[in-house]
């Protein structure tokens, strides 16, 4: 196994951090978009988050990465407030933002390279080696000189998980990454997360509608709708879910004599 | 009430932007680059823009104290007027204005369009303070650049009063006159008195872009917004500091 940058900073022992939800609650404003999520994600583990959009992902994702402070209840990273700086210092984290959120003024190298060269943590050569690699994983050989205006949607998204991966992090968090990519990349993307975890170790928190990422990469899933956790298992468990909100939700039947919107405005 | 809430709040972020930016001076050595793009970008692309108007400045105001002056057939007192003005009050005061609209303007622009589109949020999590990557090298950039702009204004100015006084019939004052009607009563004092005072300016106007531009919230159409706020509080604290330093330095 290759060493990482984190490993060899901390003295070649990295162990998996783990993030436990204590009655988490959001609101913004009088609108209260997370109400008392406990959760418990296991240190190595790929735990997929899935869920109607608007259903809060996004921001319990944020709250995990320490942008935003809870309205109620606390997050904790190995027992670390996330919004401390100090615990950013122990823990590398990393989060792939839904859309992307690269430096503009940055090309696509430089997007990559920052994190190493700010903080100091190899050579220039190396840094230069880390990035190409993970240029490579992702098939951006090409893109490297670019800049994020010249980019597509999915190329972004690619460049973000790229950029993430060069920080090795400990805690990887992902907002819809394979969402606006193709099925090869997607099935990439899928393959690379689990490679991850493997390869180095690090928790993986997936937000995404995709349903085979879920069911086949997934150590455990969560399905949070209206700001609720519904359901907290295995992919085997949720196969055998029976509770129709999950299984409509997983499985929707295209009905074109009973359509949705008509059912929706009928109630 | 309301305005004067977020008049206090906007004070209240700036100095906590301030101490944490110089906070993270100590490693101030990894960030020389971008100070450079800044003197760069802040400083040397304001050269001709200021030149520009510091001369016409130097000349409206040589025009009108030879207006003035020669009804008290005091003409030769131009040179100390046009030199001390500009030291004291036209320089530093022309450039903060023009460094508000220029400089402070874009740093807004960019730093609310990078607050909006989550780029200071990846900076959070990658470990990288905002106010170490983004606001420390715009401040430290600004106080290397801005007292050299305001030399180089003052000059140029001085070098605008001369031509009109040596080519405006009415006036027609020479150069060796009006320069000599300056440095009787231009001391390093006062000079020093300007180039602290644009200092200041300089610093603030580049700290109220910045603060407003982090502070941004919401969608692209904030950004608009965040500009116009921030070059107007830029102005109105100029010319407010200015009362308040020239008493002082009285
Ligand atoms: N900064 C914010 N201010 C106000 N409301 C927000 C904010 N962020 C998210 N919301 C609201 O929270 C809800 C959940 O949003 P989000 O987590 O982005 O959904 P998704 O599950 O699709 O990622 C939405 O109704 C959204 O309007
Ligand atoms: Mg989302």
């Amino acid at each position: 196994m290759k060493k990482t940058i984190i490993q060899e900073r901390s003295g070649g022992d990295r162990k998996p951090v783990g993030v436990e939800v204590i009655g988490l609650s959001k609101s913004f404003g009088s609108q209260s978009v997370l109400r008392e999520i406990n959760l418990s994600i296991h240190p190595g583990e790929i735990f997929v988050i899935m869920g109607p959009s608007g259903s809060g992902k996004s921001v319990l994702l944020r709250q995990m990465a320490g942008l935003d402070l809870p309205s109620a209840g606390s997050i904790q990273i190995d027992g670390h407030d996330p919004a401390n700086p100090d615990t950013r210092d122990r823990f590398a984290l990393a989060l792939v933002f839904q859309a992307g959120a690269l430096f503009n003024s940055l090309s696509v190298y430089d997007n990559l390279a920052l994190y190493p060269l700010e903080h100091r943590l190899c050579p220039k050569n190396e840094i230069r080696e880390r990035v190409l690699r993970a240029l490579k994983i992702l098939s951006l050989e090409n893109a490297a000189k670019k800049f994020p205006s010249e980019l597509s949607g999915g190329m972004k998204k690619r460049v973000a998980i790229a950029r993430a991966l060069v920080m090795e992090p400990q805690l990887l968090l992902y907002d819809e990454p394979t969402s606006e990519l193709d099925p090869v990349m997607s099935a990439t993307i899928t393959e690379i997360i689990a490679t991850l975890k493997n390869e180095f170790k690090v928790t993986s928190v997936v937000v995404s509608h995709d349903r085979d990422l879920a069911l086949t990469i997934a150590d455990r899933v969560a399905i949070l709708m209206r700001g609720k956790l519904l359901f907290v298992g295995t992919p085997a468990e949720l196969r055998k879910a029976t509770d129709p909100a999950i299984t409509d939700f997983l499985n929707p039947q295209i009905d074109l004599k009973k359509p949705r919107y008509l059912q929706l405005e009928a109630s | 009430m309301k305005q004067l809430n977020a008049i206090f709040e906007g004070l209240g972020s700036a100095i906590l932007l301030t101490t944490r930016a110089f906070a993270t001076l100590p490693s101030a050595p990894r960030i020389i680059k971008r100070v450079v793009e800044q003197v760069f970008y802040g400083g040397y692309g304001s050269l001709p823009i200021i030149s520009i108007l510091s001369f016409f400045i130097g000349a409206v105001l040589a025009l009108q104290s030879g207006i003035s002056l020669q009804n008290f057939g005091a003409k030769q007192l131009i040179g100390t007027l046009v030199g001390e003005s500009l030291v004291r009050e036209l320089g530093p005061v022309m450039v903060a204005i023009l460094l508000a609209g220029r400089v402070g303007s874009a740093t807004t622009a960019e730093l609310a369009s990078m607050k909006v589109y989550q780029e200071v949020d990846a900076l959070v999590t990658m470990n990288i303070p905002p106010e170490r990557f983004l606001v420390l090298p715009r401040l430290l950039a600004v106080l290397l650049y801005m007292p050299v702009l305001t030399i180089i204004a003052i000059v140029i100015g001085w070098l605008g009063g001369a031509v009109i006084c040596n080519y405006v019939t009415f006036i027609g004052v020479e150069p060796a006159q009006y320069f000599q009607s300056m440095k009787q009563f231009l001391t390093t004092h006062k000079m020093v008195d300007g180039l602290v005072k644009s200092e200041i300016f300089g610093f603030c106007v580049i700290l109220i872009a910045c603060n407003t531009g982090l502070r941004t919230r919401g969608g692209p159409r904030e950004i608009g917004h965040a500009v116009t706020r921030a070059v107007v509080f830029a102005l109105i604290t100029i010319l407010v500091l200015d009362y308040f330093i020239t008493k002082a330095q009285a």
